[in-house]
């Protein structure tokens, strides 16, 4: 195997943390402020992919799509925020499971309704599409790249948001202690909407983003959105941080894993058809066996409060 | 809108009309919710067709959404046997959910013709002389690639699946009649939707050509993904991914890929011209190959009904082997284990107006039957 | 008798009473529904075990569920194939139900043991997610693993038989799983009000008290689990035996989803509740299926009313606020 190819290997590693990135930091910013445990974060990626096909479709303009994405996917989450959500922070995990569980239900068939049953068109625009040259020669496609960029923008427009600005004192005091936010005069359901859209909308975009690549139809969210629950849970629940250098983790971990364990396995045997159906067996389990390493290693997560 | 019930017998008239004729109840079960949805509506489609184009009222169709789980495949296959009391079962898309209905299905006296799926188990030591395939064989499409990739003189071929049975099939189907060389051959995850790490592979390979099966949305990936990669190298694959239905969001990037399929819109025969005239009218979209199956198993259906009772199930079976009905793919027939021996055409993925489709290029296989006839003892 | 009881009672007149309305409404696929809602109820009274005694939010129940499944299904399939299960000691599969369902219970609790060992490191929502993303791991492991048919799944051709029954005919198959139920039942009731049951609940309201009389809270929550991971297997071997077919599909996650969805509407911690849950969900299922291709959206409308509205699911509307559970 040629570093070149490990390198390349490394980038689409890479560009798959990012995107699972934008899925875990709203999971984990509505959980460390609200203490919800949100199922429905996939349809709200789903709708973002599906709001962008739309637009696209209808104007031909990639970035308006994504702008659409974003706002269509933000507005879903407040909507759902002041009609269901607000009703679910003082129940248990049990009630919060059960009810996003149906928003899913719901979410789903209903954009079924909607847009049929036929998956959607949506593309790269011509300006990111194709591959470009890196230094040592690596062909890498140009979208790709540009998803990495804005992926690691988006974290680090996310740490401004959280360590500079007066929402972000918030939001840290939101995680802190609810009922002294509150006694300062902070209009806290105001807070908890703003965060749940700013969530959403972050999950909206990655639907967008990613949709151009694969395919826009029902039920893209849940694999997703079970790969960022293992992303936090590897990163610490509630900590944007821990989303970041988990969701790297388990892209780069379920990457290589791919391409290496099918070729590790036919080390040990003759027959290579046989040892690349196990090694594949054995690679989507990749990132299941590190979520279990790191919890027996740290129960709350790399960067979790200790419980 | 409750589609239960599409046509309702109108019992007397069928006994003055034509007194010997029995009245023939067909369970549908096919996938009408959730992903995969568009499968099961374009076969119900086509078969209900069928049925409005020939007039017919001594037949009665009940269809039920199996929402693609084969638990709830064998709940309703119970339901349409022991209540509605059903004679025929068709309709299922997918093999696994056919693994679970099929056996006990045909075990318990019921005719099963099959609109899609038709595993290996069902054609080979599992065969049953109730069971009927009308579309092809599973491994006949791969089959078909792997022999237009000889033809065509590939040398190094990458190939790939998902990690599943039918992914192990279709690369085992496309070996079997591929003589060239393997550039490498991978298993993907059943549902996987990013294929960099697999188009970084095929690109350092040095492959000469590229088969791939990954159908529905992880085709739709694929070929996206293959298309920005900067990757030029001539792609197979079978029908799946090419299909009406998920063209139209696959767009440019499937230009010019050649698939192979049993049937295609633009097949030259007046059975195939009025099927794609009424479909279009009637549904106001273009037939997929779903469609397609669909509308001849239906035909199929009336065919042996016009010959025999289908309470005396040996001429029953009898008439449906002899395939005495016009299929919109021209000729078929039955081999030895009720899997259809029929042409195995190359498509070529095309741009018409505005709409992305498909026109025949060539034959790959002539009255291909399938691998399996010699392992069926009936 | 205060009005859960009379609640209890009705239902079990109910499910005894089926059979004879079915066969004599003539619709004898009722019966067949009625056996899916029975091993459902199954399936979700094993969660509540969890989930109402213990306080464990297990997400991924569908494990245990397919393991039963699987085990129904390996041991059948050696026996409907003559071959041998462990060619070296020449152990031969088996249809004999009895051996199936200790088989099934067996290999469920030890992989809620191993599950178990690694999940109750964590609480609250961790362990919700833990559960979930463990039966991932082993949803794809069971697909992408050749040897038992992978995502085509495994077709029993015949329904396993029981000493002195004809599982063939339905009605004697739905009292069989009846049967079963009412047992486990019986022994969820009586483990409820033992010794062990009583350090359980405390070790879900207040662990530290369990610690001062010398016990462990995380080891009498990982006995719960366990036991709660061996009659959701039962459940699946049931359930496998219902279909004669056994597939991934019992072990994705949407199965832990619904398994947890019979529990929650009909309430946590009921004795009943579960029983009352999956009743309902099957009867949703089948008419609202009826209504529209489109009948999840309802489904889900439902599900969130009584979420929202209805606290302490079906059984605490009717009979007022939980005793056991708060």
């Amino acid at each position: 195997m040629s570093p070149i190819l490990i390198a390349e290997q490394v980038l689409n590693g890479l560009q798959f943390g990012v995107m699972l990135f934008l899925m875990a930091a709203g999971l984990t910013l509505i959980f460390g402020v609200m203490g919800l445990i949100n199922l429905a974060h996939g349809s709200l990626y789903m709708i973002g992919a599906f709001a962008a096909a739309a637009v696209a479709g209808a104007t031909g303009s990639f970035l308006l799509a994504l702008g659409a994405a974003l706002v269509a996917a933000a507005l879903a989450g407040a909507i759902v925020e002041l009609v269901v959500i607000r009703r679910l922070y003082d129940k248990d995990h049990l009630d919060q499971v059960l009810a996003t569980f149906a928003l899913i239900l719901i979410f789903s068939e209903g954009t079924r309704w909607l847009f049929g049953s036929f998956p959607l068109y949506l593309d790269i625009p011509d300006w990111l599409s194709g591959p470009v040259t890196l230094p040592g020669g690596i062909q890498y496609p140009l979208y790709r790249l540009a998803l990495i960029c804005v992926g690691l923008l988006v974290a680090l427009g996310l740490w401004l948001l959280i360590t500079r600005t007066r929402v972000g004192i918030r939001i840290r005091a939101g995680e802190n202690d609810r009922e002294m936010i509150a006694a300062l005069g902070v209009d806290i359901g105001k807070l908890y909407t703003l965060v749940f859209a700013l969530g959403a909308g972050l999950a909206g975009l990655a639907g967008a983003l990613v949709g151009a690549i694969q395919s826009v139809q029902v039920g893209m969210g849940e694999p997703v959105l079970i790969l960022a629950f293992v992303v936090i849970v590897i990163g610490g629940i509630g900590s944007i941080k821990g989303a970041l250098v988990g969701a790297l983790l388990v892209g780069l971990t379920d990457t290589l894993g791919g391409i290496f364990l099918p070729e590790l396995f036919k080390l040990f045997t003759d027959d290579a058809a046989g040892a690349t159906a196990t090694g594949s067996a054995f690679a989507s389990m990749a990132i299941y066996i590190l979520m279990a390493a790191v919890l027996v290693w740290r129960p709350t997560g790399l960067y979790g409060a200790k419980a | 809108m409750n589609m239960k019930t599409l046509l309702a017998a109108a019992g007397l008239a069928a006994l003055t009309a034509a007194g010997a004729e029995a009245q023939v109840k067909v369970g549908m079960i096919t996938t009408l919710s959730g992903g995969g949805a568009s499968l099961g509506i374009d076969t119900r489609d086509g078969f209900m067709l069928a049925i409005e184009m020939a007039g017919r009222d001594d037949i009665e169709v009940i269809v039920e959404d199996d929402q693609r789980k084969p638990d709830v495949a064998v709940q309703l296959s119970d339901k349409m046997i022991q209540s509605d009391q059903v004679d025929v079962l068709t309709g299922i898309v997918w093999s696994n959910l056919a693994m679970a209905v099929v056996p006990s299905a045909t075990a318990q006296g019921l005719f099963y013709l099959s609109t899609n799926a038709a595993p290996a188990q069902l054609a080979g030591p599992g065969c049953h002389p109730s069971y009927f395939s009308v579309s092809y064989q599973n491994d006949n499409l791969h089959e078909a690639a792997g022999a237009h990739a000889t033809n065509a003189g590939y040398e190094n071929t990458f190939i790939l699946a998902p990690n599943y049975p039918a992914g192990h099939d279709s690369l085992n189907g496309f070996k079997r009649f591929y003589e060239g060389g393997l550039a490498g051959e991978i298993y993907t995850e059943l549902g996987q939707t990013d294929y960099a790490a697999e188009l970084a592979q095929i690109r350092a390979s040095g492959a000469d050509s590229i088969f791939f099966f990954l159908p529905g949305g992880m085709g739709i990936s694929f070929l996206k993904q293959y298309a920005d990669s900067g990757i030029d190298l001539p792609v197979v694959g079978p029908a799946f991914s090419f299909d009406q239905g998920i063209l139209q969001a696959v767009g440019e990037a499937a230009l010019g890929v050649n698939n192979t399929s049993t049937w295609s819109k633009d097949l030259d025969n007046a059975a195939n011209a009025a099927f794609v005239e009424a479909f279009q009218e009637t549904y106001d979209r273009l037939p997929s190959i779903y469609a397609a199956q669909g509308y001849d198993t239906a035909n199929l259906l009336l065919s042996a009904m016009d010959k025999a009772d289908i309470d005396d199930t040996e001429a029953f079976r009898a008439a449906l082997g002899e395939a005495d009905f016009d299929s919109v793919r021209g000729g078929f027939g039955f081999a030895s284990n009720n899997h259809p021996v029929q042409d195995i055409y190359v498509r070529e993925v095309i741009k018409e107006g505005d709409i992305f489709t498909n026109k025949i290029v060539g034959i790959a296989m002539e009255d291909r039957a399938n691998a399996y006839t010699e392992e069926c003892s009936m | 008798m205060n009005r859960e009881a009379m609640l209890n009672a009705a239902v079990l007149l109910a499910l005894v009473a089926v059979p004879g309305w079915a066969l004599w409404a003539g619709e004898p696929f009722t019966i067949t529904l009625a056996t899916r809602a029975v091993i459902f109820a199954l399936a979700a009274v094993g969660l509540n075990i969890a989930l109402g005694l213990g306080g464990m939010v297990s997400l991924g129940h569908a494990v245990y569920f397919g393991v039963g499944g699987y085990a129904m299904g390996i041991l059948a399939w050696h026996a409907q194939s003559y071959t041998p299960l462990v060619e070296a000691l020449a152990i031969p599969g088996t249809k004999s139900m009895p051996v199936i369902w200790l088989v099934a219970v067996i290999s469920s609790a030890l992989a809620a043991l191993v599950i178990g060992v690694l999940a109750l490191r964590t609480s609250g929502v961790y362990f919700i997610m833990i559960t979930l993303a463990f039966g991932q791991m082993v949803y794809f492991f069971a697909i992408s693993w050749p040897a038992y048919g992978g995502e085509d799944g495994l077709s029993i051709y015949v329904r396993n038989g029981f000493p002195g029954l004809n599982t063939l005919v339905p009605v004697q198959f739905y009292g069989l799983c009846l049967m079963v139920l009412l047992a486990v039942l019986a022994l969820n009731w009586r483990l409820a009000r033992s010794p062990f049951g009583l350090a359980l609940n405390a070790a879900r309201q207040v662990p530290q008290r369990v610690e001062t009389v010398g016990l462990d809270p995380t080891r009498v929550k990982l006995v719960a689990l366990v036991i709660s991971g061996a009659v959701t297997g039962l459940a699946g071997a049931l359930f496998a035996d219902l279909n004669r077919f056994v597939s991934t599909t019992m072990l994705s996650w949407q199965m832990s989803g619904e398994i947890m969805v019979f529990v929650i509407i009909g309430g946590v911690g009921r004795l009943f509740g579960p029983v009352v849950g999956a009743g309902l969900y099957v009867i949703l299922e089948h008419f609202l299926g009826d209504l529209s291709d489109y009948w999840q959206v309802f489904l889900g409308l439902i599900l969130l009313a009584v979420v929202l509205f209805g606290r302490g699911g079906l059984v605490g509307i009717v009979a007022g606020r939980a005793r056991t559970h708060g």
